[in-house]
């Protein structure tokens, strides 16, 4: 009779012992991943032989010459360039709760150098332009547009530092014009790698280790890989670029997105393949970011001005970032990082210049996005926090003069006067000022877009649906299936289980008891008997 | 004491793959809510979906048998001898007193089994399965034309769905206690295995004597 029990038992144990041992994915070739890694893995020829141009082998004594050269063929490109956001370091777009806005780097504060504003001469070092040192930049002169910045092939260019978007004095002006050509990782990177003063300080995913990497870093930009550069992906029709940074974007127009190539069933598992309605792409598939070198997560202006006998200063860590500068103040940096995750709708408000302080830390760009929204999902993202000047008595985030060329201009970075800064700085904006500052915390939102892992290294499921800290523990208000519980309800299913079989127990012990006290008396008269027998 | 052959051939398949099933189902499911840790999460989570489809096709089956044999007859309880049986099971029992309602092919459960079978069926079994298609169906819009359930939170349908696991824990527990309360503690576990069971004979003197008539 035992064996009845125990042989069904055995047969399940061995089935679940069975389907764990033999279960294995089978090998399977992604026709639709082959099919793109085919197409990116040639690639373009260009048609054209820029050095053969006799336009363009002049002895250049101004970079405007050049784009004047540039424009001899390319009669009407000035107008697309004229039209990006690129030039205009502002885009028009509709702001939730605001209405239409222009809104870019022209205008925009953030955490890190705060802004462009009265420090143009250092910021256009990142501007397609030329001269852009004030606020009276003429945005309708085609011959300041600067086409080399983007188009050199040959890793001669580059732009002064605090040049006002002028290259530098050494470029051979010639030599860049004659080797002009698709834009590679090298021209986006010189600007987009180094924002925020050095490498990979504001992003945390695009850095100079981009320019040659490999996989486990980045699949799509791996030298031992597909070596995508960035207009693979960041296409430009009509020199508008496909792909928006919240940091200074507000609308989800022109978004690029992972499911532009990959659609949006990527997977061969379906129970993956409905993820993509909640979850974005980056969310699973990049891990960690800032993989390579380390990014800024804190940047604390408050601790700014101090001197070493009337010097500034700064001081490193071990990998060589800056930990303190006297002109900037204290930095944290991390590598390796897990992201942060958060709902967003491609949508975003921003402090702008004049709005009350509100909450607390005050977030220079707050992205939309909850779990009731249909068009939100699941993102990545980087938290930069740190504090910056604000006037105590207006209660709003104030625009310091920060450069100047020399002394007594009022700029911080020279004069280590905050006042002085800020009333400069405010002064231009054409707002009030009035000599109380403060430092006020404030945080900004950086979706991580690149350093796409391996798919062996995406977030595993667990790593999310687990009851604690998981990767999404605090993205709270909806039902995330093995994360959340309903505790009264698990409570009462125990309490339903333990008196199950404690009512079992009991009743079984009764019966066990009464058939023993049957039996224990025939027993004990037997066993009486016995041992009579035997002393007999 | 005689045997009869009270279970047929299909009620014994069903019954055995259902009890595998929703073992296998109990032990994905607390998995999938991070209750245990056997398979792996993404496993647990495909494991319990394959054995849900399996689940639900079993059931159509069962149906089928039901409604074409009447066996579905079986589970009208018998309510005047309701009170009898759960006597017989809170005091009878340990007495060995004879159980109060006759075992026979015709009538094979008794009051509280029909009882707590029709409920297992009627009330449990579509919570399961209601709450599990709506689990499994629960998504938002995304382009992909599935079907949408919006109006009802993913929250609400989980917590349904783990009440009836804990109903359904608790019941196979007692379920399992029972088969002990038969002829022999084991008569009614064989009964299930070979479809047939050991019976008092007078029961089956009775039966025959009905039969007769």
């Amino acid at each position: 009779m035992v064996k009845k029990i125990i042989i069904p038992l055995i047969v399940v144990v061995a089935i679940i012992a069975a389907i764990q041992l033999f279960h294995k994915e089978k090998p399977f070739y992604d026709l639709k991943l082959e099919k793109l890694r085919q197409e990116y893995a040639i690639k373009p020829v260009p048609s054209v032989e820029h050095s053969k141009f006799k336009v363009l082998q002049a002895d250049f004594e101004t970079p405007q010459e050049v784009t004047e050269a540039c424009l001899t063929c390319h009669t009407e490109v000035h107008k697309e360039i004229m039209g990006s956001s690129h030039w205009n370091w502002e885009r028009i777009a509709y702001v939730e709760g605001r209405g239409i806005r222009a809104i870019g780097k022209k205008n925009l504060l953030n955490n890190f150098c705060i802004g462009s504003q009265t420090n143009e001469q250092a910021c256009a070092k990142c501007h397609i332009g030329f001269g852009m040192n004030n606020d009276h930049f003429d945005f309708k002169n085609a011959r300041n547009v600067d086409c080399m910045v983007c188009h050199d092939n040959s890793e001669e260019y580059q732009k002064g530092t605090s040049m006002a978007g002028y290259p530098d004095r050494s470029v051979n002006l010639s030599k860049v014009a004659q080797s002009v050509g698709q834009p590679t990782k090298n021209n986006c990177g010189a600007c987009h790698f180094y924002s925020g003063g050095g490498n990979n300080v504001k992003h945390g995913d695009l850095e100079a280790a981009l320019i040659a990497t490999t996989r486990d870093v980045d699949v799509h930009m791996a030298a031992n890989g597909l070596n995508m550069s960035c207009v693979d992906c960041h296409t430009a029709e009509n020199h508008v670029m496909k792909g928006k940074l919240y940091s200074v974007s507000a609308d989800n127009i022109n978004r690029l997105n992972c499911e532009d190539c990959h659609t949006n069933m990527p997977h061969f598992n379906q129970m993956l393949n409905r993820h993509t309605a909640k979850v974005a792409c980056q969310t699973c598939h990049i891990p960690t970011y800032a993989k390579e070198n380390a990014t800024k997560m804190e940047w604390n202006w408050s601790d700014a001005g101090k001197l070493k006998d009337g010097e500034p200063y700064m001081e490193n860590d071990s990998l060589g970032n800056h930990t303190y500068m006297s002109i900037k103040g204290s930095f944290k940096w991390a590598r390796n990082i897990q992201p942060d995750y958060l709902w967003f709708n491609g949508t975003a408000d921003h402090y702008m210049m004049g709005d009350t302080i509100g909450e607390i830390p005050v977030q220079m760009n707050k992205l939309f996005g909850a779990h009731d929204d249909p068009n939100s999902k699941i993102i990545p993202v980087k938290i930069h926090v740190g504090d910056q000047i604000y006037d105590k008595k207006y209660n709003i985030l104030i625009q310091p003069k920060l450069f100047a060329e020399e002394k007594g201009d009022s700029a911080y970075w020279k004069d280590f006067d905050w006042d002085q800064a800020s009333e400069a700085g405010m002064n231009r904006l054409g707002y009030p000022y009035s000599g109380e500052y403060g430092f006020v915390r404030t945080e900004m939102y950086w979706p991580v877009n690149h350093m796409v892992a391996p798919k062996e290294q995406s977030v595993s499921c667990a790593e999310c649906h687990t009851r604690s800290s998981g990767r999404l523990e605090k993205l709270t208000g909806f039902y995330l299936p093995g994360r959340d519980n309903n505790p009264i309800l698990d409570g009462i299913g125990r309490w339903l289980i333990i008196l199950a079989l404690g009512g079992v127990i009991v009743h079984a012990a009764i019966r066990i008891f009464y058939s023993l006290s049957n039996k224990e008396y025939e027993t004990e008269i037997i066993d009486y008997e016995n041992q009579n027998n035997q002393k007999q | 004491m005689s045997k009869i052959y009270i279970y047929k051939g299909f009620n014994r398949f069903w019954h055995w793959t259902q009890a595998a099933l929703i073992f296998f189902l109990t032990v994905t499911g607390f998995e999938v809510h991070d209750s245990i840790h056997l398979f792996g999460y993404e496993k647990a989570v495909y494991f319990h979906r394959i054995a849900s489809y399996a689940f639900l096709v079993l059931i159509a089956f069962a149906i089928f048998w039901h409604v074409t044999t009447g066996e579905w007859k079986q589970y009208i309880p018998n309510v005047s001898k309701l009170s009898a049986q759960i006597k017989y099971y809170t005091s009878g029992i340990f007495k060995k007193e004879p159980h109060p309602t006759k075992k026979t092919q015709v009538s094979k459960l008794n009051p509280l089994q029909a009882f707590t079978y029709l409920g297992f069926k009627l009330v449990l079994v579509p919570m399961m399965v209601i709450s599990g298609l709506l689990y499994m169906f629960h998504k938002t819009v995304d382009g992909n034309n599935e079907i949408v359930i919006r109006d009802i939170s993913l929250g609400s349908i989980a917590n349904w769905h783990s009440f009836g696991a804990f109903l359904l824990v608790a019941f196979v527990i007692v379920h399992i206690y029972m088969t002990t309360t038969g002829h022999t503690y084991t008569s009614n576990l064989k009964a299930m295995i070979t479809g047939y069971e050991e019976l008092d004979d007078e029961k089956v003197a009775d039966d025959e004597k009905n039969k007769a008539e």
